[in-house]
């Protein structure tokens, strides 16, 4: 049973979806329970096989006992140990998040087949995180993303509809771009197991198909992972969706890509490749700057608190690939601290988005004045989880910022370390935002002697309240343990640096 | 010249599949109508499904089946035709939530053009 | 110097910590609410008496709680320097307690159990501060120091109010980067950050480098408010005066130059500031900013306004003392550190009393306050000539050293600094003092409905002027005699 633990966590959710869908058709009320039983079921199989790495090294699982490079195999080492369990605790905070936020967001007919694809979503990313087949990755990539373009069309608003088109069109193009790539690395080497493709492709590193396709795979990921100026569908698609879809592709979808993209840079073509034979590391840093930068600049400048955050994902994303830029041992431990850091913090804060939607039914900055007193817990989640996107310390943002600027100086890059921590200045801009309007907020206090926004407005329902403030806390508990964490990430990171 | 054109010649099904590719992506930019969108992505992909099929092709060789005994042949590479089922199969999964979604603006909007769309979406 | 494991550092830490989540909780029975505030005080000034006969008696109380980050674990060390500090934010949290309260509750300020919250929040981050035993756990202390100040900055969230908070985010935050890089850059250079007495930068760049590294630091401590980096003080003097208060004297000021005095004495080390050339820089911020500061503070109407540009300029005597390179030079600037505190908190105590009492802000308009409020009055006039260097107040003691200083230093024209900062000091504050106490009201009636301030504002008040008497008349106890185990830790020496 344990040893058939990887597939498990692919094939039960499957089959938990078609059971999602043929009881849910009976009575929608089981589909919630089926739901949190199984990503509950996931969590927990990620945590053992992350404990499981950890003791005994790297898992490999071949599918139908065909063994590679014939067959598909499953791969579970300390990169993606590590980034399974984070993937399945945000699922696992988001389905118990989304019930009562779909009551309100989703209309209820579609109820059913929300949980259905919702299943369906998380399972792609989980398939995408542990596989060791390209071309599987590519399949479990699809998978999620329609997954992903139908949820966001599942909301009330008619402007779903013409987000999840947007980011229908550029996610085919980038799915295109990386499928064309997988193509061209089939031509160079034969096989499609990663491992397998590491070892060919030194061989050919000078062939024109190897750069055909590192450049497709980079992009089409980058589109992925929306990174600046190729985030165009990120803002509509975050905003416009329910709530609890924001939050599921915000942190583990977008937390997926990037895990994707530097399982493909490191793992298939090796820093070598990428360092040397192809010296694009400048240029990737000079993007993340740009991001880092552009994103918050961009996040300062909106007045509606979702599509705010979603512009500040385009600038945290940057972080992370700034990392893969400075491609060093302690850069990499900051970008890796990092996917975990910025989900937790971004799930937190989306979720204080959804939250606030849900009483109020509106998140522009105009109808939220004082909000603090009515909402407290909400806000105060908040106040954590945006302490934590700014780097206040001892919270995860600032380690992971720490270590970033540490990597970056060490590599002697002076200047992006500079605009590296002038980002997290930025970062105050648009979290101060929403912290004046929500406790300081001057004319509710002044007009009516005490604050009260809206009458009837009252602090979130529980089961939306509890996975948030435990994100919020995670976020501190998370930077004050940091070094316990480190013992994950470090051989992690020197997996990646080491190649194959 | 010589070498440049032979090279061109020996891998003109590369370039095929790139001209269909820029098509597919001239269509899906150039094109204000949503469904003539849709087919423009529905281009580029087929014309990512012709490049594998393509490489995939050795010259004389016949489908992968199993042969009596004493008989010899070449085979071409199965593998991609595979792998190509799988993308063909994502490909209409996406052509059909694209077509829905179309349906849907244009239940909601009254309109299917991107620029009369991007007028409506301003005005709610 | 002995090194002892001991758990109360962690612990005076911890108590103001848990009082906040105790404030937090009981918010609704404000009685309750502030008996946790109060308790909090005594219990956080006990827990740091106690360390105290350890201290004296030459050893140092350390705590490494838990590995951080590469640099630094998250480790405490109480030192005399770091005690001299932490005893007096200590003792005038407690004062300041109860202070607050009487404030608070006769002015019925709103968001009273945020106010206390972040109170006992930033208490905890300034003891905390005191204690570090490197540098990462100090910028932790100091940014949450920073961020928890600011709801007590805005708390009144007038339009005003939220630009001065705005402010004030932007020069800390902004000083909070540089010093991050800072810090970051003293890892890499040494490997370590932890503070060495005497210091451990010595050897390990080029002068450039350590220069450009100073000067990081020097930015990145803009809680000093020195010249030109001081626009956030004046402008945060918008909050209650309690705030003020905590600001100017418990904690964010003093956390300020408590950080350049441990970087340039445990970091850097007096040898290599005067090798670097640093001394003369410093000199030059300080005497700018001491004269400058007192100069605007001359122009200022606003009691507390002026209140805010004496900070300045006071704050700034530090830097000077630390900028002689000499010991006497440092020995007046960390005597200069608890002296200061307790005599401008009596000068904000009083503002505030006024504010309570009479609800008047402008120094024109308290002409003849002080016949209906003697006490405050005349203790406001007392903590001023404090300030102004006179006996038998405290404020005598730190400026002989400094003076002895600028003489032993070989650089008189710090001693005219010094004098003429004497002067503008009687400058700005004899008049207050005429106008308070021998001035006539243009309407004699308007002073019918003032009377001293409730008892849980005049005691502290009283308190705080009398502690800066005794200060002067026992200097040893116990604060010189903290400050000569300090100097004896970084020099090797002993005060002259």
């Amino acid at each position: 049973m344990i040893e058939h633990l990887p597939v498990l966590l692919v094939t039960v959710p499957i089959v938990a979806a078609l059971l999602i869908l043929l009881l849910g058709w009976h009575d929608s009320r089981f589909c919630y329970p089926l739901t949190l039983a199984t990503i509950l079921f996931q969590f927990a199989g990620g945590i053992a096989l992350l404990i499981e790495v950890m003791r005994e090294g790297t898992i490999r699982y071949y599918l139908g006992g065909w063994a590679p490079p014939l067959g598909i195999e499953f791969v579970i080492d300390t990169f993606n140990g590590y980034i399974l369990p984070i993937v399945l605790l945000l699922a696992l905070a988001t389905a118990v998040y989304a019930r009562r936020s779909v009551e309100k967001e989703i209309k209820p007919e579609k109820i059913v087949s929300f949980y259905v694809l919702f299943q369906l979503l998380v399972t792609g990313l989980v398939g995408m995180t542990i596989t060791g087949d390209i071309f599987n990755l590519y399949v479990f990539l699809e998978i999620s993303s329609i997954a992903a373009y139908t949820l966001i069309a599942s909301s009330r608003k008619p402007r779903a509809y013409v987000a999840a088109l947007n980011y229908l069109v550029l996610g085919s193009i980038a799915g295109g771009f990386v499928l064309l790539g997988i193509g061209n690395l089939y031509v160079a080497t034969g096989t499609l197991n990663m491992a397998d493709l590491a070892r060919l492709l030194p061989a050919s590193y000078g062939l024109a198909t190897v750069h055909t396709a590192f450049l497709l795979l980079v992009i089409g990921f980058s589109i992925k992972v929306a990174l600046f100026p190729l985030h165009l569908w990120l803002p509509d698609a975050y905003t416009e969706a329910p709530s609890a879809v924001t939050v599921l592709i915000s942190t583990v979808m977008a937390k997926v890509s990037v895990y994707a993209m530097f399982r493909v840079i490191f793992s298939v073509f090796t820093t070598a490749y990428f360092v040397e034979t192809v010296p694009v590391t400048e240029l990737i840093l000079f993007i993340a700057a740009v991001a880092i930068v552009a994103g918050a600049v961009l996040a300062i400048a909106q007045e509606d608190l979702k599509r705010m955050l979603a512009y500040s994902s385009v600038s945290q994303v940057g972080y992370i690939v700034f990392a893969l830029g400075v491609a060093n041992q302690i850069a990499l431990e900051g970008g890796l601290l990092h996917i975990l850091g910025h989900a937790v913090m971004k799930g937190c804060l989306f979720m204080v988005a959804g939250v606030i939607i849900y009483r109020l039914g509106t998140s522009s900055f105009s109808d939220l004045k004082g909000v603090a007193a009515t909402m407290p817990v909400t806000c105060a989640a908040f106040a954590l989880a945006g302490a934590s996107m700014i780097g206040v310390p001892p919270t995860i943002g600032f380690a992971s910022k720490y270590y970033l600027v540490l990597g970056a100086l060490e590599a002697g890059h002076w200047v992006y370390a500079a605009v590296l921590l002038a980002g997290s200045l930025l970062a105050v801009g648009y979290i101060w935002r929403f912290i004046e309007v929500a406790y300081f907020s001057a004319s509710s206090h002044h007009e009516g002697g005490d604050h009260h926004p809206a009458p009837g407005v009252r602090e979130a329902p529980l089961s939306m309240l509890v996975p948030m403030v435990i994100l919020s806390i995670l976020c501190l508990v998370l930077g004050i343990f940091v070094d316990p964490l480190m013992k994950i990430v470090a051989p992690a990171v020197s997996l990646l640096l080491g190649g194959a | 010249m010589e070498a440049v054109l032979e090279a061109f010649l020996s891998h003109y099904n590369y370039g095929m599949a790139i001209i269909l590719m820029m098509i597919g992506l001239y269509a899906l930019i150039a094109k204000q109508n949503l469904v003539k969108k849709l087919i423009g992505l529905n281009i580029f992909q087929t014309a990512i499904f012709l490049f594998y099929i393509s490489f995939a092709d050795v010259e004389g060789g016949i489908a992968p089946i199993y042969l009596p005994e004493g008989m010899e042949a070449i085979y071409v590479n199965p593998l991609p035709h595979v792998l190509i089922l799988t993308a063909i199969v994502v490909g209409v999964s996406v052509t059909a939530v694209g077509l829905s979604l179309i349906v849907r603006i244009y239940e909601e909007y009254g309109v299917i053009d991107e620029a009369g769309l991007l007028k409506m979406v301003k005005r709610r | 110097m002995v090194d002892v494991t001991g758990l109360l550092p962690a612990v005076t830490v911890v108590i103001p910590l848990l009082a906040a989540v105790m404030i937090l909780v009981s918010g609704r029975h404000e009685n309750i609410r502030d008996g946790f505030t109060v308790a909090a005080a005594v219990a956080m000034l006990v827990s740091v008496v106690a360390m105290l006969p350890s201290i004296l008696s030459g050893e140092r109380i350390t705590i490494s709680l838990i590995p951080l980050l590469p640099g630094g674990d998250l480790a405490l060390r109480v030192d005399a320097f770091g005690m001299v500090f932490a005893l007096t934010a200590a003792v005038l949290w407690l004062l300041n307690s109860f202070y607050s309260i009487g404030y608070m509750r006769s002015l019925k300020e709103h968001a009273q159990t945020r106010f206390f919250f972040c109170l006992a929040v930033a208490i905890a981050a300034a003891i905390g501060i005191a204690f570090s035993a490197n540098l990462v756990t100090l910028l932790v202390f100091y940014e949450i120091l920073t961020i928890i100040t600011y709801p007590l900055v805005v708390h009144v969230e007038t339009p005003e109010a939220m630009a001065a908070g705005r402010k004030y985010l932007a020069y800390l935050l902004i000083g909070g980067i540089f010093f991050l890089a800072a810090v970051i850059l003293t890892y890499i250079l040494t490997g370590t950050t932890g503070f060495v007495p005497g210091g451990f930068l010595a050897g390990s760049a080029p002068p450039l480098t350590l220069q450009i590294l100073f000067v990081l630091f020097m930015v990145g401590f803009v809680k000093a408010a020195w010249m030109p980096l001081h626009g956030w003080l004046p402008a945060a003097m918008v909050a209650p005066t309690p705030v003020s208060a905590f600001l100017h004297a418990v904690a964010v000021v003093t956390a300020g130059v408590f950080g350049i005095v441990r970087i340039a004495g445990w970091v850097y080390g007096m040898d290599l500031l005067a090798s670097l050339g640093l001394g003369t820089l410093l000199a030059v911020i300080a005497s700018f900013t001491i004269i400058t500061a007192s100069l605007f503070a001359l122009t200022e109407d606003n009691l507390k306004r002026r209140l805010a540009y004496s900070t300045v300029s006071q704050l700034s005597y530090i830097l000077l003392g630390v900028s002689m390179l000499s010991i006497a030079g440092m020995t007046g600037a960390m005597a200069h550190i608890p002296i200061h505190a307790f005599l401008k908190i009596t000068l904000f105590f009083v503002a505030g009393a006024v504010i309570v009492a009479a609800g008047r802000e402008r120094i024109s308009d308290m002409k003849g306050i002080g016949r209906k409020m003697p006490v405050t009055a005349v203790m406001f006039s007392a903590a001023a000539i404090g300030i102004c260097g006179l006996p038998p107040l405290s404020g005598l003691i730190s400026k002989v050293y400094l003076a002895l200083g600028a003489v032993e230093g070989g650089v008189p024209i710090l001693l005219i600094v010094l004098i003429a900062s004497t002067v503008l000091n009687a400058a700005y504050f004899f008049p207050i003092i005429h106008t308070m106490l021998l001035g006539r009201p243009d309407d004699e009636r308007s002073l019918d409905s003032v009377s001293e301030p409730p008892l849980t504002m005049l005691v502290p008040i009283v308190l705080t002027t009398v502690a800066s008497v005794l200060i002067f008349f026992f200097p040893s106890m116990p604060f010189m005699d903290l400050v000569e185990i300090a100097i004896g830790e970084i020099t090797g020496s002993v005060i002259p």
